[in-house]
């Protein structure tokens, strides 16, 4: 079907418009609509009606008007006509004969010939100035649709230097097209109404759908062939602005207050999105007394902002080892001051940001360490969410440098299993953190004396379950309970009168230094009770975090 | 000095108190000698109020006969309680919120108060079932009582009270004033 068109257009033979377009056409031509706006208007959903150059097809929808209705009778006949789907309808295939409506086609064309001052002015402004504006797109689908626009897009986006095979094309307008095009909507139903033609104005083709009609083909195009599809990772956005007509919103505030109230991450309360709201709610009456009908002539064309490229986040995962006892997980800020110069996070992210050109990151990890604590065994689970990456796709191969370029960089951290990962495959990370056992070592320091003997017991301690109220450390963040926690084993392994190394599976989230110090009595039984000394843990390393994500990557 | 672990002789890292907190004290509480009140302020806010070493209920040999919370007929601080991360429920205390009274075996009998201004999170009931722990160790777990000081006070609440250097030198002159006379 879309081919058949294609080719009656290219021949130049006729629109796909039907004679009971014809007064529409007449009364939007007049009103100071472009030639693709009463395209969309007569709900033309032909894409190649749109590509052709407008000039053409203001050509040839001021012949339609003034073509006589003449050539309509011998079409009118046939079966054909009702088979075929109405909307792709070619102008060959016409009307049934209905009386009312080619009268008023008649009327129309004589006001045109024997002018009625208001309609021949507009008809005569439209000829004269072919350039002008159009009144509901504001140029959008005039000069700012083609292919200079899509070169200027393509030219913007090569700039980026993205890598993509397929790409999204978002488009944003003024606000105050939606209040143009229901005037506009509302000039032409009075007309409809009159010529009983069932249209809705849902039926009516979107600036934004025929914006992307014309110009998808034309930046694929431009960019030597990229796919330009409705999903894609990479979206390009171009976003036009009209100031000159921001007020045209303004009287709806206070016919539908309630649609805008101010919220504080928006610039303006006119969004698009309260402005439709607003236009579905307003009676036909109310909107006429407060907005002219067609919508005035304006001066100047939208503006086209900076075209914004984006391309969905791409997510990091491995694991971390921390050899350092004064590096935070993340950075350390207090009072606005930053603690300690670097972070687990930042060592990871510094070399994966470039290798991804990426614009930012966001870290999480299975659970975190405090920044005294080393983690070693085969390390911590992590992801990195990098947004905006210039780049998305690394091979095996480049994951592995990229790996060794992190571990050169610096020898505090070091991290393993480097992949890329899917958004999903990180939820398996953080299920595992509660339920899984994490083993440290801990070296303690006991007030009293010991000897070997005086700890071999602690080896014989099996799922000892600890009532861990929210320790005074994290109080300020966590809400306070008494939290049940197991530690599932120890080891210990003496080293002098008053050291010794501490070994223990735990469940997750048992705080360790609460449990040696005891936390002034708040974590029961605690290491200071089981050896009835006072105890402290002068260093913490955590040996293994059992999360089996994300996979291994033999070596 | 840490007031509860000095026996022993070898050199040792600093204490749990020593590392995280910051001790800040109140002499002579509401005008009555040497009713010295201690304050733990952690690097997070948290406080947690204590008896100073020099308080009367920890000389010459005193035994508790009893701790009560319940401070007027109306209001008991054992029946504090706070829920979520905004600690909300929490009794509000002031500089001279009575926290407890505590009795000992010889009828004297001292009140303990909150000396900052925030709130109650918690009690510690373990001194109730274990009087002597308080007089063992009074500056970690025989503490009295948690305070959260409200976050744009946390640095002011303790502008009203001694530093651990001046409270030292309070209770050095106070020891040459008692050996003077006599």
């Amino acid at each position: 079907m879309n081919h058949l068109c294609v080719r009656i257009l290219q021949s130049g033979v006729m629109l796909p418009l039907k004679e009971k377009d014809k007064p529409i056409v007449q009364k939007l031509l007049s009103a100071g609509c472009c030639a693709r706006c009463v395209l969309r208007f007569c709900c033309v959903s032909v894409q190649a009606a749109y590509r052709q150059p407008q000039q053409d097809t203001l050509k040839e929808l001021q012949d339609f008007i003034s073509s006589a209705e003449n050539s309509k009778s011998p079409d009118s006949a046939g079966a054909e006509s009702t088979d075929r789907n109405n909307k792709s309808h070619d102008a060959a295939v016409s009307e049934p004969p209905e009386d009312p409506p080619s009268k008023r086609a008649k009327l129309e064309l004589s006001a045109t010939g024997a002018p009625s001052e208001e309609d021949a002015a507009a008809v005569v402004k439209q000829k004269d100035e072919e350039s002008c504006v159009c009144v509901v797109c504001l140029g959008v689908l005039q000069e700012l649709c083609g292919p200079t626009q899509a070169v200027k897009i393509a030219e913007a986006v090569k700039a980026e230097k993205y890598e993509f095979d397929t790409l999204v094309l978002s488009v944003s307008l003024p606000a105050q097209l939606c209040v143009r095009e229901h005037s506009c909507w509302l000039h032409v139903k009075k007309e409809l109404r009159e010529k009983s033609v069932a249209l809705d104005k849902d039926d009516v083709i979107q600036v934004k759908e025929a914006f992307k009609w014309i110009m998808q083909g034309l930046v694929a195009r431009a960019l030597g062939g990229v796919a330009v599809v409705t999903r894609s990772l990479f979206e390009v956005g171009v976003e036009f602005t009209h100031p000159e007509t921001d007020a045209d919103c303004h009287f709806l505030a206070t016919t539908c207050p309630d649609c805008f109230k101010p919220t504080k991450n928006k610039q303006s309360v006119f969004t698009r999105m309260a402005v439709v709201k607003a236009l579905e709610k307003i009676s036909d009456a109310k909107f006429l007394k407060h907005y002219p009908c067609p919508p005035a002539q304006p001066s100047s064309s939208c503006m086209p902002r900076d075209i914004q490229c984006l391309h969905g986040s791409v997510f990091v995962a491995g694991r971390y080892n921390k050899f350092c006892r004064s590096l935070p997980q993340t950075p350390w800020v207090i009072d606005g001051e930053r603690r300690m110069e670097s972070s687990v996070e930042e060592l990871i992210a510094a070399p994966l940001l470039s290798s991804f050109r990426a614009n930012s990151f966001n870290f999480s990890s299975s659970g975190r360490e405090d920044v005294d604590v080393r983690t070693l065994g085969n390390g911590r689970p992590f992801a990195m969410e990098l947004l905006n990456p210039h780049r998305s796709r690394l091979s095996k191969v480049e994951m592995k440098q990229l790996q060794e370029t992190i571990n050169k960089s610096s020898d505090k951290i070091r991290v393993r299993d480097l992949q890329i990962v899917t958004r999903d495959a990180m939820s398996r990370m953080k299920e595992g953190e509660e339920e899984k056992t994490k083993s440290y070592t801990a070296l303690i320091w006991t007030q009293k004396p010991i000897q070997r003997d005086d700890i071999t017991f602690i080896d014989d301690i099996k799922d000892l379950t600890l009532d861990q109220k929210t320790p005074l450390r994290v109080l300020h963040r966590r809400a306070l309970a008494v939290r049940q926690r197991v530690i599932h084993s120890m080891n210990t392994r003496f080293l002098d009168s008053h050291h010794f190394y501490l070994g223990l599976k735990t469940q997750a989230g048992t705080y360790i230094k609460e449990f040696v110090h005891g936390d002034f009595g708040r974590t029961v039984p605690n290491l200071c009770k089981l050896l009835k000394t006072d105890t402290d843990i002068l260093e913490l390393d955590v040996e293994s975090v059992d999360v089996d994500w994300p996979p291994s990557i033999p070596e | 000095m840490d007031c509860v672990e000095q026996t022993d002789t070898e050199a040792k890292a600093p204490s749990v108190v020593d590392r995280y907190y910051t001790r800040w004290y109140r002499a002579d509480m509401k005008g009555k000698p040497c009713e010295d009140h201690c304050v733990l302020q952690h690097s997070n806010r948290i406080c947690v109020v204590t008896l100073a070493d020099t308080h009367p209920i920890l000389q010459n040999g005193r035994t508790i006969k009893s701790i009560n919370y319940q401070i007027s007929n109306g209001c008991s601080r054992l029946n504090n309680k706070v829920s979520g991360k905004s600690k909300r429920g929490g009794q509000f205390l002031t500089d001279f919120a009575p926290l407890c009274r505590i009795t000992c075996t010889d009828e004297t009998e001292y009140t303990i108060y909150s000396c900052i201004r925030g709130r109650l999170l918690e009690v510690n009931e373990n001194i109730l079932e274990t009087p002597s722990l308080l007089l063992e160790k009074p500056s970690t777990e025989g503490y009295i009582a948690v305070i959260l000081p409200k976050f744009e006070e946390s640095k002011s609440i303790t502008e009203n009270l001694l530093s651990r250097e001046e409270f030292e030198s309070v209770v050095s002159k106070r020891t040459v004033a008692q050996s003077q006379p006599s």
